[in-house]
């Protein structure tokens, strides 16, 4: 197991380099231009002095082999000198600079992170929580009345799109009832009881939209899988040893139910760092989502570039988390 | 102690005296929502209008436009002129005078070396200073003493009025981006974030592309403004739920280009909470019309003047077809408050407004109908007029964008129906006003018969903006596709006219050539315009002191708002 994962992270290397280079050079080829935002009053000589200022004026590979640089070495060094307070060699390194604000694309990154974590992250976490009962009982009980309304429930969940279901809430909630902010505060410090309060009604309304469509994912997931499972000659033999209904299904067959279940979930935490960008478009989030959509439309390639290799860095990680939580939840799958 | 009750009665009566005028941060918090999000406060790095604006509540020129297109001094005692000597009689400097006791809002005073300093900043050649414009033709910058700045301008400038003035041109402090100059300009994050200004608040806190926080600036020059304490500048959205927060949840107090269909704007501003502020600038909504060939077959020499257009060089077709277009339809279907019928290139300030032109004010078809008739322009059995074996079929192209595409069908649809065959097209934004001379779908290249779109100028003199409709101004392969006359216009007359523009001072004389420019444009066939657009902003009914201004930022007096109950 431990030489598996050791092969399968020097194998990620190479990987995530050719990544690297096809989303550069992707985005590189796409249209478009960090100066196509300008007013039109702005004259042509000064659009070619802003782009040379930016360092578009260099051929592509310089550009790739700078930001390979910038990205892989210069921000890790940076990371760890802010953790440790340590100097390492001069301390003034160039660091992968967005266009549109002008400042560190990582600074920016950092600063996002914590609304991303809190909004999507928790929404994650609450929607696994709703799925897992959800699919438990209504596989246990097939087609009765709460699997009928489990299912009612996830396909709303699935075939609602956020963007409808985010402004019916502000509609109800915020225009009409007049209880929770439509706008997230990002400045709001949690600092006692009250601004506590404010916190978690400014968190209600994206929460729910995101949890209710992750949610009609997982639970459907879990009561497959729980499906399969019940009609196993195992948990017959457990039922025949005259086990109580309650050990049967929690114990012996929810474990192993959720072997797939821990999968998917697994895997979809990536998404998370993602950012839900239509959510936190309507309710002014502003996690990493609207940093991603804010610079593609604004052409800020560093910003773009990175971003999405960020993402591209999660995604093969926890590709690979999950392929060993596999072994390790399920002894007959051993990667050896 | 038996003073003390006195004081503290002197005291109050003190405070009740101001409270009259409400005092310096005395109305709480200003919410304002910009759903283009702010990236930077420094106008000379910025990409656009949010950051320009954002900016205009810290950094001040030495003079602003207000609501109507005229000088206020805002750093400066006194706008110069000729008259009062300020501006040299061969035109060719310009003297300022900084108001005394300016303070930035660390404290240390402002100087004439600030704003020399401001002009070397934009001037830097590795800066990429997206303001460089507004000191075209400067040669010098210098601190005649400390409250004294005198600019020279490399000839005869009798619109001298550029560097300095307006929100894109402010005066930054020379102690905190002395190390920022040229291509160091990137690396200070802190200054271009949080610049030290002179405008009534200062920056407490940046999150780029998010919000900015900023707080009363204890230095600010009058004393008993701005009457609000902090102001919170929030970012990101959509226009129509930014309209929201202020027209139905009262969330907010101002919101920036609510850019919404006017029957969506018109449901919300029911809920009383709100209303919509507009004023109208410069910006017109045109069609271009192509006076040289498109046709791929011609290769490397498509849309250059080696080959006129085989029809749209005839003045009666594109006035028919500017005659054919019902502008009041466009401008309730797409712009509501934000839009008005225009017939002319320059349509504003007022004194700089033809009257000429009005009779494309109403659709007139039979008159479209009849003028291609004359012409010699037969229908056709398709329904298509044609002349010589030359039939009326044009490509009408445009950037993606919902009104810009819904605008496109109403006059296809018009044009239809006289007899002329339109295929349309939209290019996203991006590469059309790319100006890349790689892509064939830019603006510039114009390989098309017809294009839309809107453009306009700063401040208030146009000069400059019709200076882009000379001869040499054409986009050829020779300068890279890049100029100003997209349509390809070319007449001695008007290149004449406009250099003549150059050398007059005196705005009357400026106003009389401009029009007379105006008009010749209007009438060459070339153009056609549909729509002066404002600009439009939601403000809460609890929000006092906005006077909206096309001319400069819209929070230009943001030191006057105030709360009203």
């Amino acid at each position: 197991m431990f030489a598996y994962t050791i092969r399968r992270l020097l194998f990620a290397i190479p990987t995530l380099i050719v990544i690297s280079f096809i989303i550069f050079a992707l985005l590189d080829l796409s249209p478009g231009d960090p100066t196509s935002n300008l007013p039109l009053t702005i004259p042509a000589e000064v659009r070619e002095q802003i782009r040379v200022s930016l360092g578009l004026g260099e051929p592509f590979h310089v550009r790739y082999l700078k930001w390979m640089q910038q990205f892989f070495v210069n921000e890790p060094l940076n990371v760890i000198e802010g953790l440790t307070g340590w100097t390492i060699g001069d301390g003034d390194r160039m660091r992968v600079i967005s266009w549109q604000t002008r400042s560190p694309v990582v600074d920016l990154i950092v600063q996002r992170l914590p609304q991303t974590l809190w909004v999507v992250g928790l929404s994650y976490i609450v929607s696994v929580l709703i799925a897992i009962p959800i699919g438990v009982v209504s596989a246990y009980k097939q087609y009765s009345w709460f699997d009928q309304f489990g299912t009612l429930f996830s396909m709303i969940g699935f075939s609602v799109p956020t963007f409808f279901m985010g402004l019916v809430l502000i509609v109800i909630f915020s225009v009409k009832l007049q209880w929770l902010p439509s706008i997230y505060d990002t400045n709001l410090r949690v600092t006692d009881l009250q601004t506590f309060w404010m916190q978690v009604k400014q968190m209600i309304m994206p929460v729910t939209v995101l949890a209710l469509f992750n949610a009609s994912q997982i639970s459907r997931f879990m009561r497959a899988s729980m499906l399969d499972n019940l009609s196993q000659d195992y948990a017959r033999t457990a039922r025949a040893k005259g086990m109580s209904e309650r050990v049967v299904v929690l114990v012996h067959v929810l474990r192993n139910s959720l072997i797939p279940v821990v999968t998917v979930i697994a895997l979809g935490i990536p998404h998370i760092f993602g950012g839900a960008i239509i959510t936190e478009q309507i309710f002014r989030v502003n996690g990493l989502g609207q940093l991603l959509i804010t610079g593609i439309q604004g052409a800020d390639l560093p910003l773009v570039q990175t971003l999405t290799f960020i993402f591209a860095v999660l995604i093969v990680l926890f590709n690979l988390i999950a392929d060993i939580l596999y072994g390790l939840l399920d002894p007959r799958i051993r990667y050896e | 102690m038996h003073f003390r009750p006195i004081l503290l009665g002197a005291a109050a009566s003190a405070l009740c005296a101001t409270a009259a005028f409400a005092e310096r941060g005395s109305d709480g918090q200003l919410n304002i929502l910009y759903w283009q999000a702010v990236s930077i406060m420094t106008p000379y790095l910025s990409n656009g209008t949010k950051d320009v604006e954002a900016a205009s509540l810290v950094l001040e020129p030495l003079a602003r436009f207000d609501e109507k297109g005229d000088m206020v001094p805002y750093l400066a005692q006194e706008i110069p002129t000729l008259e009062n000597g300020g501006v040299s009689e061969d035109l060719t400097t310009i003297t300022w005078k900084l108001k005394e006791g300016l303070l930035w809002s660390d404290g240390t005073p402002v100087t004439a070396e600030d704003a020399v300093f401001s002009w070397q900043y934009c001037t830097h050649p590795e800066g990429g200073c997206a303001q460089s414009p507004n000191y075209g033709d400067v040669t010098n910058v210098e601190a005649v003493d400390p409250q004294t700045i005198k600019v020279t301008f490399g000839g005869p400038r009798p619109y001298p009025y550029g560097p300095f003035v307006g929100a894109q041109s402010p005066v930054i402090q020379k102690a905190q981006f002395a190390n920022c100059l040229g291509a160091n300009a990137p690396t200070c994050t802190e200054a271009n974030t949080k610049p030290i200004g002179t405008g009534p608040f200062k920056v407490v806190d940046f999150k780029a592309n998010d919000v900015v926080v900023l707080d009363v600036n204890p230095n600010y020059r009058d004393p008993v403004k701005p009457a609000f304490a902090n102001v919170i500048l929030k970012g990101g959205g959509d226009p129509a739920s930014a309209a929201r927060s202020v027209l139905e949840t009262g969330e907010f107090d101002y919101a920036w280009n609510p850019q919404v269909e006017p029957e969506i704007l018109a449901q919300m501003l029911a809920a009383g909470k709100g209303e919509l502020v507009s004023a109208f600038g410069t910006l017109v909504e045109r069609i271009l019309v192509n006076q040289t060939d498109p046709d791929p077959a011609l290769g490397d020499e498509r849309s250059t003047t080696k080959h006129p257009h085989p029809f749209l060089t005839d003045p009666n077709v594109s006035k028919a077809l500017s005659l054919a277009i019902d502008r009041e339809i466009l401008v309730e279907t797409g712009y509501g408050e934000a839009g008005r019928v225009t017939c002319n290139l320059v349509p504003a300030p007022e004194i700089n407004a033809s009257k000429n032109n009005d009779w494309c004010k109403k659709q007139d078809m039979a008159q479209a109908a009849k003028l291609l008739d004359d012409a010699g322009w037969t229908m056709g059995s398709d329904g298509v007029r044609a002349k010589d074996g030359k039939r009326l079929s044009v490509l009408y192209q445009t950037s993606t964008n919902s009104v810009r595409q819904a605008a496109q069908a109403l006059v296809k649809q018009w044009w239809n129906e006289l007899g002329v065959e339109v295929e349309l097209r939209n290019i996203d934004a991006a590469v059309f006003f790319g100006a890349d001379p790689g892509s064939p779908d830019t603006l510039q290249k114009f390989y098309a018969d017809i294009e839309m779109f809107a453009n306009n100028f700063d401040g208030t003199d146009p000069e400059k903006y019709l200076g882009d409709w000379i001869c040499a101004e054409i986009p050829r392969p020779e300068t890279q596709w890049q100029g100003g006359n997209h349509p390809r216009m070319c007449s001695e007359e008007y290149d004449e006219l406009h250099a003549q523009l150059g050398r007059v001072a005196g705005a009357e004389k400026r106003a009389e050539i401009a029009i007379k420019l105006n008009d010749m444009i209007v009438n060459s066939g070339s153009f056609i315009p549909l729509v002066h657009r404002g600009r439009v902003s939601a403000k809460s009914n609890a929000l006092g002191g906005v006077i909206m201004n096309p001319w400069d930022s819209e929070l230009w007096n943001a030191a006057d708002w105030h709360r009203v109950q």
